[in-house]
């Protein structure tokens, strides 16, 4: 059972206490833009196995979306964070290199 | 390749088995194969199957990280059934259907085929419509089904508590020439087949990368080396994206857990399929006695084949409540597969951005009762460039609008 400390409330939540929200940090598309860009935005992911960023909301507590980092392999989770970025914050970067020397944020 | 039949069963008994052959081969790959299919699940092999057996192109491997069918076709809960809505979704599906009533024969290699009758529960008044009207939609599609009273209901499965509390039962949708099939004999059943035509099923390697020249395929790398191929099929499920990656492309699929379980076995109580959509999980019972139980997918990407607690509890309380039997059950076995989720909950089969490339994937919650016509399709895909069966799967349908509305995986409320 995955478990994530909310970065708004503080609360320690385990995943019955929270909602999945896919995919992190997708570029949106909005009028004007190509049928290819939509697509990519809609449903196209990279699904990555291995070290991946995404929404979770602590529906059962504060009811915010926040977002985590996560490996999908393992279901390790580096660390949470907050949710109005457009990137992972250093110190989450810092957190999965010290475990995943190999990993590189693309 | 010796047939299997009672005369080799009373021959083998009379020289103490030793004549039994191996089922398929474990060859040393060759340097170039016409086909190349990666995944020997159960839609690769049916794949290179009707490759052979329809279209003739017998030079054909398929290459398998672990072992052959030890993914998700040995982990579903084995249901056959093609009571869809949409069109699309009802012909694959019935084709495959259709197709498992005479597996054994063809394959000679019995799959153990039990067109036991599956029901879909209705327990609100939303889904009574639905059924009635997917109920109207199979009669002009061929497909045999009809919308059931609950005293029929009560009479087919008579553990079922009609009266519940929360979800009383409205009706079903019954179709009775659904059931279930072993999901393992299914795979060795194809690799036997396929082995015998002369195929190659290479266990134990890994698709490391994927070469292309001028846009077109040439050949795979594998930790046994490179392999080259003319065309070549990726039918990996959970790792669909994976492999897109390595190919070059991007599809439009998350990678979840499902869940299944079975109980210790029990004497014989149910003889039907029951799935019951509102409260979430569905329950059999196998020739050895087993309650087999499934339910609801977990909802973020998981490559772990390991599922969350809570998901299993809701799935089994739901079922409690509706077979009030089972409540003091023994649980024996309890796992996870990864499974392929697309944007429309329906699969892909289709031609890649990758010339030569053909992707087979997306079958999310639902794919064990669609390998036989998956394979068909994908093989046709492959040989001809074109399939009636798989036009409207095809993966471009996302940038163009042209979704199959349907939550075609399980019939289950996603």
């Amino acid at each position: 059972m995955l478990t994530f400390t909310c970065p708004y409330c503080g609360v320690t939540a385990c995943e019955a206490e929270l909602s999945p929200g896919g995919e992190a940090h997708l570029k949106r598309f909005g009028p004007g833009s190509t049928d290819e860009q939509f697509e990519d935005y809609l449903f196209l992911r990279p699904n990555v196995k291995g070290v991946h960023f995404e929404r979770w909301r602590h529906a059962m507590g504060c009811g915010k979306w926040f977002l985590a980092a996560r490996d999908t392999a393992t279901l390790e989770v580096f660390g949470t964070y907050k949710a109005q970025t457009t990137e992972p914050p250093a110190d989450i970067v810092a957190a999965i290199r010290a475990k995943r020397p190999d990993w590189s944020l693309t | 390749m010796r047939r299997y039949s009672a005369f080799a069963i009373a021959r083998e008994a009379a020289r103490h088995h030793l004549g039994w052959e191996r089922a398929w081969r474990s060859p040393t790959p060759k340097a170039h194969y016409d086909v190349i299919i990666v995944g020997a699940g159960g839609h690769g092999l049916a794949t290179a199957y009707y490759l052979g057996k329809n279209h003739g192109i017998r030079n054909v491997a398929v290459i398998e990280k672990g072992w052959l069918g030890g993914g998700n076709t040995g982990r579903n809960t084995t249901i056959i059934r093609s009571n869809y809505l949409q069109d699309p979704s009802a012909a694959i599906y019935e084709k495959a259907r259709s197709l498992y009533e005479t597996l054994s024969q063809d394959l000679n290699y019995n799959i153990m085929f039990s067109p036991r009758g599956v029901m879909m529960l209705a327990q609100t008044q939303h889904e009574i419509r639905g059924y009635q009207r997917t109920a109207h939609a199979n009669a002009l599609q061929g497909v045999a089904t009809e919308f059931i009273s609950p005293r029929r209901v009560k009479e087919l499965c008579p553990i079922i508590n009609i009266d519940g509390p929360r979800y009383p039962v409205l009706g079903a949708l019954w179709q009775a020439r659904g059931g279930t099939a072993r999901h393992d004999a299914v795979a060795w059943g194809y690799a036997r087949a396929c082995s015998d035509m002369g195929m190659d099923i290479i266990q134990q390697t890994e698709v490391t990368g994927v070469r292309r020249e001028g846009g077109r395929v040439v050949g795979v790398d594998t930790t046994k080396g490179y392999i080259g191929c003319g065309k070549l099929g990726i039918v990996v499920a959970g790792h669909s994206g994976v492999m897109a990656e390595r190919a070059g492309f991007r599809l439009p699929i998350e990678s979840v857990a499902l869940q299944a379980l079975v109980s210790e076995p029990i004497k014989p109580v149910m003889d039907v399929v029951v799935m019951a959509n509102t409260v979430h999980g569905y329950m059999s019972q196998s020739d050895k006695g087993e309650m087999v139980i499934g339910g609801g997918a977990d909802g973020f990407n998981n490559y772990t084949q390991r599922g969350s607690f809570h998901h299993v509890e809701e799935t089994v309380r739901a079922l409690v409540e509706t077979f009030p039997i089972i409540s003091r059950l023994k649980m024996l076995r309890w796992w996870g597969g990864i499974v392929d989720m697309t944007g429309d909950r329906s699969p892909i089969i289709s031609k890649t951005p990758v010339e030569g490339i053909f992707v087979n994937c997306g079958w999310g919650t639902g794919g064990f009762k669609a390998i036989p016509g998956s394979g068909w399709a994908m093989a046709e895909l492959m040989a001809k460039g074109h399939s009636p069966l798989a036009e409207e799967f095809s993966m471009t349908r996302f940038r163009e609008g042209k979704f199959i509305d349907e939550s075609v995986a399980a019939g289950v409320a996603h």
